[in-house]
């Protein structure tokens, strides 16, 4: 019996691919940002009131990954921007491959922001670099306040967390400042936006940081 | 349920390893994984076993070692560990911690059998 040593990693392939993707968006001096959440978070429709409050100031293109249906990119199109819907038929997350194929149907010379909408699953696209420049995580106040200690891999990875519906805290028994803590445990660096898609709260905030974080890059 | 493709990512690995060498028997690939890396160990060893059927690695085996969450801090200077990923020291409660373990997923070796070669 012999033994070789080999420090690979599992996800180098997919790793190469996000570091090409990287190159391939500072270049063009793209900002992409991966929004991840449980399904039926309000990812879209926060991204729908982030492409309203910017209203063409700004130049968005979308990727949409779910898993079944173009229904997300149909709701994107609405607001006259370029978007483009992979369905993984199956697959829980987006890889950075899937992207690099993505991004061929994207204008990169006229795009200032390019919004990843991950497939809804906290788990798994949490692994997958696809060369964002930031993950973002949006919780919605009815999934309770220990989701960050229960799924801890994507608040550890994320920069921002969004916690969306607040307009229900009323009807609800949810501490947000429990849900604030338990986020910042796993990664005190998290930069936290409260957000309402019924009624706006929170959308500007989230929108002028985005727009000061392209600034910066 | 991304378990599968790291399987694959596994197998696609070993058998570019096996052949670039030209390595006997494989018969165990050792891979390290954080605790908090978000993998299912059974579900990774499952899809392995189901993946390397009739291939070059038919008879390697997983062995999956498990690597715990530790974390540096940068107040107290001491390290410590917890089970839930938490950025926190344990000692004094800071959370300026830097994490040192727990989230990684690599190979690590493989183990052949060279029966075959010492008999030739």
């Amino acid at each position: 019996m012999s033994v070789i040593t080999i420090e690979r990693k599992l996800l180098e392939k997919n790793d190469e691919r996000a570091k090409q993707n990287r190159e391939l968006f500072l270049k063009n001096n793209i900002f992409v940002i991966n929004i991840i959440s449980s399904p039926g978070s309000g990812k879209t429709s926060v991204l729908e009131k982030s492409l309203e409050y910017f209203n063409g100031k700004i130049s968005v293109s979308v990727i949409e990954g779910d898993v079944q249906t173009d229904c997300d990119a149909q709701r994107i199109a609405r607001y006259q921007v370029p978007v483009v819907q992979i369905v993984t038929r199956g697959g829980c997350h987006l890889e950075a491959n899937l992207i690099a194929e993505a991004s061929k149907n994207i204008s990169l010379e006229t795009t200032d922001v390019l919004v990843i909408e991950n497939v809804g699953n906290l788990v798994c696209p949490a692994a997958y670099d696809l060369g964002e420049a930031m993950k973002i995580v949006v919780v919605s106040v009815t999934e309770g306040e220990d989701k960050p200690l229960k799924y801890p891999a994507i608040f550890r990875n994320a920069s921002v967390l969004l916690i969306n519906k607040t307009d229900l805290l009323p009807h609800l028994h949810f501490d947000l400042n429990v849900l604030k803590k338990n986020a910042l445990s796993i990664n005190p660096k998290l930069v936290m936006f409260e957000t309402s898609c019924v009624n706006n709260t929170g959308i500007s905030a989230w929108c002028e940081w985005l727009r000061s974080n392209i600034v910066k890059q | 349920m991304h378990e599968l493709s790291l399987a694959q990512n596994i197998v696609e690995i070993i058998h570019q390893h096996v052949a670039e060498n030209d390595l006997p028997d494989v018969v165990s690939v050792k891979i390290l994984v954080g605790e908090c890396s978000g993998i299912v160990a059974e579900s990774l060893a499952f899809s392995f076993s189901a993946l390397v059927n009739e291939t070059l690695l038919r008879n390697a085996r997983l062995i999956i070692q498990k690597n715990p969450f530790a974390v540096y801090c940068n107040t107290c200077k001491q390290k410590s560990s917890n089970e839930w990923g938490m950025n926190l020291c344990v000692w004094c409660g800071s959370t300026d911690c830097e994490i040192l373990s727990g989230t990684e997923m690599h190979i690590v070796e493989i183990a052949m059998n060279e029966t075959a070669n010492e008999i030739v």
